[in-house]
């Protein structure tokens, strides 16, 4: 354990001494802030317009959660199809390339605790580019009274979701020692995944059900709602078993090979 | 502390390193020494358990490499021929990071680090970055690397490589306060750093050990003769004959320099020759004007052990193939 966080806190604070930490958050904070303040502005507009006209109606208020929180956190998970590979890119590609990966590996070291130092320090800046979508939402808690829980969920969400885009990304890293081609296989790969579920508004066949089930995206629309379903969890948790058993096949083979 | 039996390592078809076995015991510190290509780098991977061997086994310290990887590497310090810096993080920094990674305790660190830095000397570029610092000291930090933990085993893959020659000498140095403590094994291109610095002498060309000896004795086995120059005025075809006959010469070579003869006289080891050549020369009426001593150098050693399984093509042809020994082993047997 104290292996995978000295690996890890070095890959974190790697980050911070090249532009990607700054890029990677600047991108987020923008693009979220953007959806944020206007389904703030909407939600605003809409609920004068339904006090105006239904004030006595009896309608519920409108629900923020719903409202603005849930489609701005569900809007990210398409920019994190451009986050992620940024963010994973480097991870081995880099160190094959440079030749450190011979210091990793002759260190005494276990594989799995270099595998999971490399993915925790990937873990750590996407968790410090969640903390600015939470310092925005935070703002909500100043005028009304938003639910948190969904909030927290959502997060809890997107947190395993980018573990599993983090995993991916980690794994195609190993296979390279050009970090260009990693981020665009993983862009590549993610991008995949993203689609697979499209094909399933055409027909209902079972490979459409295969390629929904696959996808990444549907996995995260209950957990924007505020609802952990156990398959969900277990689908974002297996991807990101997945990804990092893959790497360390990889990071073998690349011993075999090398 | 150091045994290697038998191991060979092959990258697909090609066979870097061929059935090589040594043993280095405590202490010594063994220079692996060949061309480019000769697979130096290859059996110090194999040794510190960056690459498995193919065929064979190497243990460091008593432990297996391919059972016990992690014992093994607590053992080792491995400077590779690229020293594996992290160009984006200061020395420091950097040095903090190993020593956590090679699993010295948390109460220790700071003083490993200090002595790292003090035996390496790079204490004035300490918090610089490393990738702002000059290939030399770039070695440096390697070495310093590699020491951090106080590993019983030292690995360095050219450890001289790209300093500049005062740098040479000071690190060559700091490998020989180095020996008593640790076990070393160090390769190189550069005879001089051998005979300068090690103890034994491994040369290994083409994946196979050709040699492996002192220094010392290597120059007085191999040698089994001594050379000579000689300047002389005379005929050169009568020279060449009458030199030859003198009693104990085995081979002479002349060319013309300035006029003069330069000849190069191979002979036995033997006290006598030098005065037998002169009174040959003077007797006949030629004009002796220098006569030297060459000595086999290491130098001489190593071309002749490495040309020789290239030059001899018929005679040595056989070694070859063995190259594609897997490949071409059913071939062969068909054509039986
Ligand atoms: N990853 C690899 N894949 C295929 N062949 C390799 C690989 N690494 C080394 N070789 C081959 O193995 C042989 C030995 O290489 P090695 O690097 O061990 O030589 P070396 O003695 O260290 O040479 P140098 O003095 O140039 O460093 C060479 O013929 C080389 O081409
Ligand atoms: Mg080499």
């Amino acid at each position: 354990m104290k292996n995978v966080l000295t690996i890890a806190m070095r890959e974190f604070k790697v980050y911070f001494s090249s532009p990607i930490a700054y890029i990677v958050l600047a991108m987020f904070a923008a693009i979220f802030g953007y959806f944020f303040s206007t389904g703030l502005a909407y939600f605003a507009q809409f609920s004068a317009q339904a006090a105006m006209q239904g004030g006595g109606m009896g309608m519920p208020p409108l629900n923020i959660n719903q409202f603005v929180v849930a489609p701005s956190l569900g809007n990210m998970t398409i920019v994190l199809l451009f986050l992620t590979p940024m963010i994973t890119m480097r991870l081995f590609a880099e160190e094959k390339r440079s030749g450190t990966i011979e210091l990793l590996l002759t260190s005494p070291v276990k594989d799995y605790e270099i595998i999971a130092g490399k993915w925790l320090g990937a873990m750590l800046l996407f968790c410090a580019m969640l903390l600015v979508a939470a310092a925005n939402l935070s703002i909500l808690f100043f005028y009304t009274t938003p639910d948190w829980r969904p909030m927290l969920v959502a997060l809890l969400g997107l947190v395993l979701m980018g573990g599993a885009m983090i995993a991916a990304g980690a794994f195609l890293s190993t296979l390279t020692k050009n970090q260009i081609v990693a981020g665009a296989l993983t862009f590549g790969f993610l991008l995949l995944l993203w689609v697979l579920n499209w094909a399933t508004s055409f027909s209902n066949s079972t490979l459409s059900e295969i390629c929904e089930f696959l996808a990444l995206s549907p996995h995260f629309e209950q957990f924007s709602k505020g609802v952990i379903e156990l398959k969900d969890v277990a689908y974002y948790v297996s991807a990101i078993a997945l990804g990092l058993f893959l790497s360390k096949r990889s990071l073998e083979s690349l011993r075999w090979r090398a | 502390m150091i045994k290697v039996e038998g191991v060979t390592k092959r990258y697909g078809p090609a066979t870097a390193v061929k059935n090589v076995s040594f043993n280095v015991e405590r202490g010594e510190i063994v220079g692996f020494l060949g061309p480019n290509g000769a697979g130096k780098t290859t059996t110090m991977r194999i040794l510190t358990g960056f690459l498995p061997p193919t065929e064979g086994t190497a243990a460091v310290g008593g432990y297996d490499v391919q059972k016990d990887p992690i014992e093994v590497k607590k053992r080792i310090g491995y400077l590779p021929e690229t020293p594996p810096l992290y160009p984006e993080m200061e020395v420091v920094d950097y040095l903090r990071f190993v020593a956590r990674l090679k699993g010295i305790e948390a109460g220790v660190i700071e003083r490993r680090i200090d002595s790292a830095i003090e035996r390496t000397a790079v204490g004035g570029v300490k918090d610089k970055l490393i990738g702002k610092l000059s290939k030399g000291y770039r070695q440096r930090v390697g070495l310093a690397q590699a020491l951090i933990h106080g590993p019983d085993v030292l690995v360095l893959d050219e450890p001289t490589s790209g300093l500049d020659p005062k740098q040479i000498i000071e690190v060559r140095e700091l490998i020989r306060s180095l020996a008593g403590e640790h076990t070393i094994i160090l390769s190189t291109h550069i005879l001089s750093e051998v005979s300068s610095t090690c103890g034994r002498v491994i040369i290994i060309n083409e994946g196979r050990i050709e040699a492996n000896d002192t220094p010392q004795n290597l120059t007085a086995q191999l040698q089994g003769a001594q050379a000579l120059q000689l300047e002389i005025d005379g005929p050169e075809d009568e020279v060449l004959r009458r030199l030859r006959d003198v009693p104990g010469v085995n081979a002479v070579s002349c060319e013309n320099g300035g006029g003069r003869l330069i000849c190069r006289v191979e002979a036995e080891k033997d006290a006598d020759i030098p005065r037998r050549l002169a009174e040959t020369v003077v007797n006949l009426g030629w004009g002796l004007y220098a006569m030297q001593s060459l000595g086999l150098s290491l130098e001489d050693i190593f071309l002749k052990l490495t040309a020789h399984d290239e030059a001899p093509a018929g005679g040595e042809a056989a070694a070859e193939p063995e190259t594609a020994e897997p490949a071409a082993a059913p071939a062969g047997e068909e054509s039986e």
